[in-house]
C-alpha cells in the first residue's frame, strides 16, 4: 500500500489535522494489544482501553478547540487531507479525513460518552470471565466509531461502518452460550446487511457518476462544485435525478444502521449484549452512525430543493423518520423488560433524528443527536445499574419502589427520563425535540410529520412514565435485596445527568450556538426569541403535550405496584389495544411468514437441488472411479502381487533346501567335495576323449 | 596297451589306490585322528604322483619334481601339526572327538 500525501499548495494543514487520524488509531491499537493479552490481565486491558480512549478524548477536545477557533476567527472550518490508496488505470481510490463542524462535535461526543461507559463498564463487568476480551471488542468499536467519524471518504467510511457492525456483533453476542444472544447477533449482523447492500450500491453509482470517493477536496469531491451539480440532470430512474436516487440508496444504510422503520427489528433483539454494549453502541453512539451519515451527505440529499422546498430524498427521511417515531413509541408503551423499552425508544427518538434532518437540517438532526447520545446512554447506564442492583432481574414487573433502596440511580434515571421525554426548559431533550417539532411545523413542503410527532413525544412521556413507577414507585416486588451500584458505576451516570440538563443551554433559540457552529455561522444572543408568538405557541402545546403524558401515565401506573402476574392497567382497560402492541404490532412474524419464510423455502430447494442434482452427478463419478479402482486392486492383488508373492516363496524354498546342506558335520561337506571331483573329473574325462 | 610297458603306469596305479584308500579313510572314519591319517595317506598319494612324472616326464636332470614333494611334505607336516592342535583343543572343549558329534561347523 502506497500511500503518497498530496497536499494542496498554499493551504497546507494544519499539524491538527495531520494527526487526527490518531484519534481513531490508539483505541484501534489497543484493541489489537488485548486481543493478545490473556483473559487474566483485567487491570491491564480496562487501563489500555480507557488510558487510549482517553488519549483519544484530549485529542479530540484539541481538534474541536481547533474548529471553534477557525470559526470563531471566520475562517474556513473544513480541513481535509487525502491520498491515493490504490490507483487502477485512470481511477484513483483516495481515502481520507476531514475536520469540520460536524465531525469535532461527533469526535468530542463519542469519545467523552464512550469513556464515561468503559469506565461504568469496569464495575458492571467485573464478574464477568471474558472480561479482556470484553473491553478489546468495546475499544475496536470506540476506534471504527471514530473512524466513521473523520472519514473523507466514502470508501473508508464504508469500511469503518462495517467495522462498527461487526463489532456490533460481537458485542451483542459476547455471552454467545445464550442462544438468545447469539440468535440476536445474528439478527443484527444480518438485518443491516440488507441496508448495507443498498448503501454500498449507492457508493459504487456515486463513483461512477463523480469519479472520486472523496466528499470534500478542494472543489473537486464528490459533495461540492461541479460533481455535485452534474448529479442533479444525470438521469436516476423512477423519475430521480441519479443524486436523489444515490441518496436514497445510501439512505437505506442509515436505515439500517439506525433502526429505522422496516429494518428497525434488530435493535430490540440487541440487548440481549451486555448493558454497556446497549449504552454505548445500540442507544448513544453506532445508532447514530446512520443519521451522522445523512448529514454528513447532506448536500447531496439537498441539492436541486428550491429555497424552502425539499427533495425526493429528504421527503422520505422525514416520512420514514417521523412514522418509525410514532410505530416503536407505541410498542414501547407495552412492553416489560426494561432495556427492550428502551431500545425502542431508541427506535423512536432515530425516527425524531432522521425528521429532525429531512424537515430542518443537519443542525437540528445532529442537536437531537447529541443531547439524544447523552440522556440515552444515561438511561441505558441506569438501567444497567438498576438489573445491576436486582441480581439480573430485567422484568420491571419484579421491581418497585426502588427510589429508596437505589436514590442514586433514581436520581440520575429521573433526569434521563425527563430529558427523554422534553420535560420544558431545564431538560436538553426539551431543545433538541423542540427544535425538531419547530422545523416540522414551519415546513412549507410535508405536512403529516409535525402531527406523528407531536403524538410521538405524548407516547414517549406516557411510556417513559409507566416504567419509572414500575421500577422506582411502589413497593419492591423482586427476590432478595435490592442495592445501589458502586461509586465507578455511579459516577459516569451522574456526569452524564449533568450534561442531559447542560447541553440544552447550547441549542435554545435565543442563543443557537450549536446551529451556528454547524452551519458555519456567527452565532448572536436574542433574548426576544423567547418572546416570539410562534415560538410561545410551540412551547405551549409541546409543555402540554409532555405534561398529558405524564399525567395519563401516572393516573394508570402512578404507586400503584401491582402483582407481576396481574395484567397491565392498559390491558384491563383496552386488551383489544394491549394485544399488539405486547407482540411488536407483528411485524417479527410478518417477516417470519414472508422472507425467512421465502428464504427457508428457497433454501430447501436450493438443498434438494444439491442432493439430488448435483449429488447424483457426484455420486455417479465417484462409483465410476470406485469401480474403476476396485479393477485396479484386483489387478494388483492377483497379478502383481501374485508373482511377488511366488517368487518370494521359491526363493525361500530353494534356500531352506540348500541350508540342510550345511549341516554342520565336516565329513558331509568332504563327501560333497569327493563326489564333486569325481563328477567333475568324469565331465573332463568324457568331453576330452579322441 | 603300451601304457602298461611304461613303468609310470604302475606309479600312477599306486597313487590312486593310495589316493583311493586315503579318501575313505577321510570320508568313513568317526575318529578325527583316522580321518587326519587320511588325509596324509593322499597327500602322500600326490607327492608319490609328484615323484613319478618328474622321474618319467621330459626333463629328468632338473630336480623341480623332487622340490616339490619336499615343500609338500614340509607343508603336510605343519598342517598336520595344526589339524592335531585343533582335534586336542575341540577335544578339550567337547569332550570328544567324533566327527558325527561335531556338527557346529555350520550358519
Amino acid at each position: 500500500m502506497q500511500a503518497t500525501m498530496t497536499f494542496t499548495p498554499g493551504s497546507a494543514p494544519s499539524v491538527i489535522v495531520q494527526n487526527l487520524w490518531l484519534i481513531p488509531a490508539l483505541p484501534i491499537v489497543a484493541s489489537g494489544v488485548m486481543a493478545l493479552l490473556k483473559q487474566s490481565r483485567r487491570k491491564l486491558a480496562s487501563g489500555l482501553a480507557i488510558g487510549s480512549l482517553s488519549v483519544s478524548l484530549l485529542l479530540s477536545l484539541i481538534a474541536f478547540a481547533r474548529v471553534v477557533g477557525q470559526w470563531a476567527a471566520g475562517s474556513v472550518t473544513r480541513e481535509t487531507i487525502s491520498f491515493t490508496w490504490l490507483q487502477f488505470g485512470s481511477a484513483t481510490v483516495d481515502l481520507g479525513w476531514v475536520l469540520d463542524p460536524l465531525a469535532a462535535i461527533m469526535l468530542v461526543m463519542v469519545s467523552f460518552v464512550g469513556l464515561l461507559i468503559f469506565i461504568y463498564s469496569v464495575g458492571y463487568m467485573a464478574h464477568d470471565e471474558n472480561f479482556t476480551r470484553f473491553f478489546c471488542f468495546l475499544s475496536l468499536f470506540a476506534g471504527a466509531m471514530l473512524g466513521v467519524v473523520i472519514s473523507n471518504s466514502i470508501l473508508l467510511l464504508f469500511m469503518c461502518w462495517e467495522l462498527v457492525g461487526l463489532t456490533s456483533y460481537l458485542l451483542i453476542g459476547f455471552w454467545y452460550q445464550k442462544p438468545s444472544a447469539a440468535a440476536a447477533a445474528k439478527k443484527a449482523l444480518i438485518t443491516t446487511r440488507v441496508g448495507d447492500i443498498f448503501f454500498f450500491l449507492g457508493i459504487v453509482w456515486l463513483f461512477s457518476q463523480t469519479g472520486t470517493l472523496l466528499f470534500y477536496n478542494h472543489g473537486v469531491g464528490s459533495l461540492e462544485g461541479l460533481n455535485l451539480a452534474n448529479l442533479l440532470p444525470a438521469h436516476g430512474g423512477l423519475g430521480l435525478s441519479a443524486a436523489g436516487a444515490i441518496g436514497l440508496l445510501i439512505f437505506a444504510g442509515a436505515v439500517g444502521k439506525s433502526g429505522q422503520l422496516p429494518l428497525h427489528v434488530w435493535l430490540p433483539d440487541a440487548m440481549e449484549g451486555p448493558t454497556p454494549v446497549s449504552a454505548l453502541i445500540h442507544a448513544a453512539t453506532m445508532v447514530a452512525a446512520g443519521v451522522f451519515l445523512i448529514a454528513r451527505v447532506y448536500p447531496l440529499m439537498q441539492i436541486g430543493a428550491a429555497p424552502g422546498g425539499t427533495t425526493a430524498s429528504l421527503t422520505v427521511v422525514a416520512w420514514i423518520g417521523s412514522v418509525t417515531a410514532v410505530f416503536a413509541a407505541l410498542i414501547a408503551v407495552a412492553q416489560n423488560d426494561i432495556k427492550r423499552i428502551l431500545a425502542y425508544s431508541t427506535v423512536s427518538q432515530l425516527g425524531y433524528m432522521m425528521a429532525g434532518l429531512g424537515l430542518g437540517g443537519v443542525a437540528v438532526g445532529m442537536f437531537h443527536l447529541i443531547t439524544h447520545a447523552f440522556f440515552k446512554a444515561l438511561l441505558f447506564l441506569g438501567a444497567g445499574s438498576v438489573i445491576h442492583g436486582c441480581h439480573e432481574e430485567q422484568d420491571i414487573r419484579r421491581m418497585g419502589g426502588l427510589r429508596v433502596d437505589m436514590p442514586l440511580t433514581f436520581a440520575t434515571y429521573g433526569i434521563g427520563m425527563l430529558a427523554l421525554c422534553g420535560f420544558p426548559i431545564v431538560f436538553s431533550g426539551f431543545w433538541s425535540k423542540d427544535g425538531i417539532l419547530e422545523a416540522a411545523k414551519h415546513s412549507a413542503a410535508i405536512k403529516g410529520p409535525f402531527f406523528l410527532l407531536v403524538f410521538g413525544a405524548l407516547l414517549t412521556a406516557f411510556y417513559m412514565t409507566r416504567q419509572v413507577c414500575y421500577v422506582f414507585f411502589g413497593y419492591w416486588r423482586g427476590h432478595g435485596t435490592a442495592h445501589e451500584s458502586p461509586r465507578v458505576m455511579t459516577t459516569p451516570l451522574a456526569i452524564l445527568a449533568f450534561f442531559a440538563m447542560a447541553l440544552g443551554a447550547i441549542g435554545t433559540p435565543a442563543w443557537p450556538w450549536f446551529h451556528a457552529f454547524l452551519e458555519n455561522r456567527a452565532a448572536t444572543l436574542d433574548m426576544h426569541a423567547f418572546g416570539e408568538l410562534g415560538f410561545l405557541a410551540l412551547l405551549g402545546t409541546s409543555s402540554l403535550v409532555v405534561f398529558l403524558g405524564l399525567g395519563l401515565g401516572w393516573w394508570l401506573y402512578g404507586n400503584k405496584s401491582p402483582k407481576p402476574e396481574a395484567p397491565d392497567a392498559l390491558e384491563q382497560s383496552a386488551p383489544w389495544l394491549w394485544t399488539p402492541l405486547r407482540d411488536k404490532l407483528y411485524l417479527d412474524e410478518f417477516y417470519g411468514a414472508t422472507f425467512v419464510a421465502f428464504y427457508a423455502w428457497w433454501a430447501r430447494v436450493a438443498d434438494w437441488f444439491d442432493r439430488r442434482i448435483w449429488g447424483g452427478i457426484v455420486s455417479l463419478v465417484a462409483w465410476l472411479f470406485g469401480l474403476w479402482a476396485k479393477l485396479n486392486r484386483a489387478l494388483d492383488v492377483y497379478w502383481v502381487d501374485g508373482s511377488f508373492d511366488k517368487t518370494c516363496e521359491e526363493l525361500s524354498n530353494g534356500g531352506g533346501l540348500l541350508a540342510r546342506v550345511q549341516s554342520g558335520l565336516v565329513q558331509n561337506y568332504l563327501r560333497i567335495l569327493a563326489v564333486a571331483v569325481v563328477a567333475l573329473a568324469a565331465i573332463l574325462l568324457w568331453s576330452s576323449r579322441p | 596297451m603300451t601304457g602298461f610297458a611304461s613303468p609310470l603306469t604302475g606309479y600312477l596305479l599306486v597313487a590312486a589306490l593310495l589316493f583311493a584308500i586315503g579318501l575313505a579313510g577321510a570320508l568313513v572314519r568317526r575318529n578325527a585322528i583316522m580321518v587326519l591319517i587320511g588325509i596324509e595317506l593322499m597327500l602322500n598319494a600326490a607327492n608319490l604322483n609328484f615323484i613319478a612324472f618328474w622321474r618319467y616326464g621330459p626333463h629328468p636332470e632338473a630336480l623341480t619334481g623332487m622340490m616339490f614333494a619336499i615343500f609338500s611334505i614340509a607343508v603336510a607336516a605343519a598342517e598336520a601339526a595344526v589339524g592335531l592342535g585343533l582335534v586336542i583343543a575341540i577335544y578339550r572343549h567337547t569332550g570328544t572327538t567324533e566327527l558325527d558329534k561335531i556338527n557346529r561347523m555350520k550358519g
